[in-house]
């Protein structure tokens, strides 16, 4: 993509934005629209947008697939992990009144919204990383298939 | 309905049939992308943004990339059906066509508050959140995180399963591997020629 400067420009100043809107949807989604799934598919929307433009290499670095992978099931973890932490706590499964404290009252969430915030982070974490490395599935034969076009001649 | 509505609706209907006729698979997928689009504009128009997100996202967005990563691996040009007209299949359409459309007329009017969908659960809902939910003013966020937090546990399972499932599918193994372990190398040889 060397050859279409405008199109690597564009996408420069692009990509922060898409990544904070992301981090907005995912923050902000209980109180605005959106919540974890929405802001795990803009995020990865991001980084797509990222190995279009650069190359599957260049996104590889930044988002290496060996991390990514375990992020798929580190969200899933953080999900569960916080009904098992309510269990723990004397409630039901994921019955959030249990996570009330008075830690920093009016600057860390409690309650209901920090058992909602977690769950929105495990669902976020493992919709980025779960689009994420579906692109890199396909991305990758993509490239396997050209590597070979490209050898085949040669001998 | 606005004339936004009327116009939205007529482009969604217009690509549809587009993509339904095109022969070139390529322009296809520009299509279903542009499909997307419009229907996350008409999910805004039904104040539902967080359902407009996703279809942008996914819809206009990753699935484009990967609907036209395979086609990188398999072609751009589909067989000519030699379709003839067939008066069965064409009735058959047309038929389920007008029934569904004669089952709309009974649906309700968009918004009002004495459809179904608003009196079944329990009216009292979204004045509970305010309470239960100390003050969080999202009902979607409070009904899909806490109150059906199961449900939404599952659907992130499936999502986790699904990704599973497709790396399982696709991943070329060793190969893949081998390819990772050499990229540090690659990566800063293209850093020093930049």
């Amino acid at each position: 993509m060397k050859t279409f400067p405008i199109i690597r420009v564009v996408t420069k100043i692009l990509i922060p934005y898409i990544l904070l809107f992301g981090c907005y949807v995912q923050f902000h989604g209980d109180y605005g629209p959106g919540g974890g799934f929405q802001a795990g598919v803009i995020f990865a929307s991001g980084l797509i947008l990222y190995g279009l433009v650069f190359g599957l290499d260049a996104v590889r670095t930044v988002a290496p697939p060996r991390v990514i992978e375990k992020l798929m099931s580190l969200g899933v973890l953080i999900f569960a992990g916080t009904g098992v932490l309510t269990m723990l706590l004397g409630g039901n499964f994921l019955d959030y009144d249990y996570l009330e404290h008075h830690v920093l009252p009016g600057i860390l969430p409690t309650g209901q919204h920090l058992g909602l915030f977690l769950v929105e982070l495990g669902v976020g974490v493992t919709v980025t990383a779960v689009m994420t490395m579906i692109f890199y599935a396909f991305a990758g034969r993509v490239q396997a298939k050209h590597v070979q076009a490209k050898q085949e001649p040669t001998p | 309905m606005t004339a936004i509505d009327v116009a939205i609706l007529l482009f969604l209907a217009i690509t549809a049939v587009t993509i339904a006729r095109i022969r070139d698979l390529w322009a296809a997928v520009m299509f279903t992308g542009i499909y997307s689009f419009l229907s996350a504009s008409w999910m805004l128009l039904l104040d539902a943004p967080d359902v407009s997100f996703t279809e942008a996202a996914v819809g206009a967005g990753i699935s484009t990339v990967l609907m036209l990563s395979t086609l990188a691996l398999t072609g751009t040009t589909e067989k000519a059906s030699g379709a003839k007209f067939r008066p069965i299949p064409f009735m058959v359409v047309v038929l389920t066509g007008c029934m569904l459309i004669y089952g709309t007329l009974d649906m309700p009017q968009i918004g009002d508050p004495s459809d179904p969908i608003h009196i079944h659960p329990s009216p009292s809902f979204v004045e509970r959140t305010q309470g239960d939910m100390h003050g969080l003013p999202n009902v979607v966020t409070a009904v899909l995180g806490s109150y059906r937090g199961y449900d939404t546990l599952g659907e992130t399972t499936v999502v986790f399963t699904a990704g599973i499932a497709v790396l399982l599918i696709l991943r070329r193994g060793k190969e893949e591997d081998s390819k990772t372990g050499g990229r540090p190398g690659s990566a800063a040889a293209s850093g020093d020629n930049a």
